[in-house]
């Protein structure tokens, strides 16, 4: 990234590296631009340096090589308490010898605001988080959630202009967490806020974010919006993490600009979208939704390789119905149908034909 | 609410709290047998103990038992009485009894706490009562004159009651004038608020400086990582694993003036081989001594208060705008006042009932009150003042626990 492409970075991690015991790099070449107002999620299973890069932005951790600018300023000499960022722990770190108030206090008392204003912007930010009532609470005298919006309300008290979080939700029920994500989001926008989210929870990531790093090994292996992310993925771990996927190797027979042939290993043909595929003969990964899997005729474009399957086993989840099938040697294909009025019934034992649109399958890098 | 609570019944309709208690009572009977031994053994060696050397500091009657004519005349001749020729006469009567019971040398004793040079006056007269012809008044004074000093009387007066607050007012410096008025004892007596005030400095000083240098320790205990923090647990708990003797002499080896620590001074040139500093054997020597031997009772809370304090209280003080130091004082600091509160405590209360070290290396001013207490436990034998002085110790303990909880509160307290 180029010294002109800064105008529109409010944060900036410009070939970041990051190593701690000087051996192996927790973060390797970490190059992000995330706009003002925007809402970032690092995605990424456990291991993958989110962490690592959330707490280089906070200033706990320093930047082994590289810079990382906020506002278009290099703030790899900024102590953490000039970087005005606000933060939520995962386990949130409300003080525990202070009342909620007092907490809530605290980073407006360091920045020197009279006792007036630290009052209104205490109960400005409570009535935010709609805890109004709790100011004289002690952290330990809150449930989970309670805690969580607390720390939310710390967080955003003294109006930082960015704000990272670090799994904030992970320690709450599924209700609670849908719930806290809507707030969070409406926050977000009410507020103007630029958020650096960090989760591996892809439902939390897809429904609340504007863009999506998923994290893999260090590396930022994707960043585009969720529904990119889950319908054009980059590479076979992005498909692979994001949702439920079906995978087909094989070698490349045929290769034009937006088509390709690939013979799988069993020797079927079918048809996909060339993604990470350059050569003829190069053996590749197929990758396609269970969803975008179809067994009726009509439903699949004409011409199109259709591909042999046994059904092994059909689970009703109510709303759909997961079909398990051996499908070109893999017994763990799967494909989604909707349960809709005269959908036709399979059962296990049956033999089918199944198809797909040429898009929906995308012949990725050999894993 | 509370009828509908009051008419709770089981499903056989018994009452409910009667259901409950009976289920209980099993369980609760077999925790008193497990803590049985344990109550048995406090009782023995504490309560038991402690219990009588109480009482000797207010019950001594070495003189009463020897002296029933004297005490007597006391209950009817009130202070003030003119010692006349009836006291004298059962003063005579009770030298007779002592003579035959044998009991002259240890009412003297008990007078000889008071004034000194009673008890070879008691064992005197006592050996020569049958020369003794009446008028009294006459012939004992004329024995020894010092039978006439109105401070004797009064002394055995005081004496004749087995019950005394005696020993606590000469434990605090006090005594009786002729008419019974508490007053100062003479300024060269006065020895024990003396050293009941040095033993407080002392041990405040001790505990100030254990808190200074415990405190880095232990925070790097609780933030390095564990294999290191091992390690380094080992180092602080040594001190524990070797005999005290053999510490406290290796502090000698080290300090005294020929020790390794002035060599080294002299042959770096920081001092002349004239001006070797004097580290032992004095106050300076009980404190670097008792420093060291309770270092570990000041690390080990603070430890167990640190250890579970997670490293993002830091951080979220940090991300919120607080300096690391503004950081540490309001966040960190109020967290680990329990484990400072309870390591003061702690080794404040050892040290100042500390016996051993001072005694060693103490010299004359490094002496503390328990070293006062020994020596009347096994030199003068005065085991009541030595009760009256430990119990003084015992009760300053218990207003400083006292203040401890009303401060800190002590179910905060942790020790390890
Ligand atoms: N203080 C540290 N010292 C040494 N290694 C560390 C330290 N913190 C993290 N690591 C290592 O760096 C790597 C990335 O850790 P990081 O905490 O950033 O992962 P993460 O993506 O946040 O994972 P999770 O989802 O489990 O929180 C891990 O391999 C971890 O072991
Ligand atoms: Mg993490």
């Amino acid at each position: 990234m180029t010294a002109t492409e800064t105008d529109d970075g409010f944060v900036e991690f410009d070939h970041v590296q990051k190593s701690y015991d000087g051996e192996t790099l927790v973060v390797k070449d970490l190059n992000l631009s995330i706009g003002k107002g925007e809402f970032l999620t690092m995605l990424g299973p456990s291991g993958s340096g989110k962490t690592t890069c959330l707490m280089m932005l906070a200033g706990f951790e320093t930047a082994t090589n590289g810079a990382i600018r906020l506002d278009g300023q290099n703030i790899n000499e900024v102590p953490p308490h000039k970087r005005g960022i606000g933060m939520v722990f995962q386990n949130y770190a409300l003080f525990p010898h202070m009342s909620v108030g007092e907490n809530l206090s605290f980073p407006l008392e360091v920045r020197g605001f009279g006792k007036s204003e630290r009052e209104a912007k205490v109960r400005r930010a409570l009535d935010m988080v709609q805890m109004g009532d709790f100011a004289f609470r002690r952290p330990a005298q809150l449930s989970g959630g309670q805690q969580q919006r607390i720390a939310l309300a710390r967080a955003l008290v003294f109006d930082p202009k960015l704000v990272l979080m670090d799994e904030p939700l992970g320690a709450l029920d599924k209700q609670l967490r849908e719930h806290m994500q809507f707030e969070i989001k409406r926050l977000h926008e009410n507020l103007g806020l630029t958020v650096v989210y960090v989760t591996h929870d892809q439902g939390e990531a897809l429904t609340m974010s504007d863009r999506v790093a998923v994290f893999n090994d260090g590396r930022i292996q994707q960043l585009a919006p969720p529904e990119d992310l889950y319908e054009r993925p980059d590479n076979s771990f992005v498909a692979q993490f994001i949702g439920e996927n079906n995978k087909l190797p094989g070698t490349v027979e045929e290769l034009s600009a937006d088509k390709a042939l690939v013979k799988l290993d069993t020797g079927e043909l079918i048809d996909c979208t060339p993604v990470n595929v350059a050569d003829r003969g190069q053996r590749t990964l197929v990758s396609i939704r269970p969803e975008r899997v179809e067994f009726k005729p009509e439903m699949m474009p004409p011409g199109a390789h259709t591909i042999q399957a046994e059904v092994l086993e059909v689970i009703y989840m109510g709303d759909i119905f997961r079909t398990r099938m051996l499908v070109a040697g893999s017994d763990e294909f799967v494909m989604k149908s909707r349960n809709t009025l005269g959908q036709t019934k399979l059962v296990p034992g049956q033999h089918i034909q199944i198809g797909w649109h040429p898009q929906d399958a995308r012949a990725l890098d050999p894993l | 609410m509370t009828d509908a609570t009051a008419m709770l019944t089981t499903n056989d309709g018994q009452p409910l709290k009667a259901a409950l208690a009976r289920s209980q009572r099993r369980a609760r009977r077999n925790a008193l047998l497990l803590v049985a031994p344990l109550f048995l053994f406090v009782l023995i060696t504490f309560v038991i103990p402690i219990g009588q050397m109480l009482s000797q500091s207010v019950y001594n009657n070495n003189f009463s038992v020897a002296a029933p004519n004297l005490g007597a005349w006391f209950d009817d001749h009130p202070q003030g009485s003119e010692i006349d020729e009836t006291a004298f006469a059962a003063l005579v009567a009770d030298l007779q009894y002592m003579k035959e019971e044998k009991l002259s040398g240890s009412a003297g004793t008990r007078i000889n706490y008071d004034i000194s040079g009673s008890r070879s006056l008691f064992t005197g007269s006592a050996r020569k009562v049958d020369d003794l012809t009446p008028p009294y008044a006459i012939s004992v004074p004329a024995l020894d004159e010092k039978w006439t000093d109105p401070n004797l009387w009064r002394a055995m007066r005081s004496a004749s009651s087995p019950l005394t607050g005696d020993f606590y007012l000469a434990a605090l410096d006090l005594t009786r004038d002729e008419a019974g008025v508490i007053v100062q004892v003479e300024p060269r007596q006065r020895v024990y608020k003396m050293l009941f005030g040095r033993t407080l400095m002392l041990s405040a000083l001790i505990t100030g400086i254990c808190l200074v240098l415990a405190f880095p320790i232990a925070h790097l205990l609780a933030t390095l990582p564990l294999a290191k923090s091992n390690l380094l647990m080992i180092l602080v708990l040594l001190p524990f694993w070797t005999s005290l003797l053999v510490r406290t002499t290796s502090w000698i080896v080290l300090l005294q003036q020929q020790g390794v620590v002035n060599s080294l001074l002299v042959s770096l040139g920081i001092i002349g081989d004239d001006g070797r500093i004097q580290m032992i054997y004095n106050q300076m020597g009980t404190i670097i001594a008792m420093t060291h031997i309770l270092l570990p009772f000041m690390v080990l809370p603070l430890y167990s208060v640190m250890r579970p304090i997670p490293p993002s209280y830091v951080r979220a003080a940090r991300s919120l705008g607080a300096s690391s130091w503004t950081a540490f004082r309001r966040i960190y600091l109020p967290q680990t006042v329990p484990g400072m509160a309870a390591g003061a405590l702690l080794v404040f209360i050892l040290s100042v009932g500390y016996y051993i070290t001072p005694a060693l290396v103490g010299g004359a001013d490094g002496q503390l009150i328990s070293n006062l207490i020994a020596f009347h436990m096994q030199k003068s034998l005065n085991w009541s003042l030595a009760a009256a002085l430990a119990g003084l110790l015992l009760f300053g303990v218990l207003v400083l626990y006292w203040l401890y909880d009303k401060l800190v509160g002590i179910d905060n307290l942790k020790l390890g």
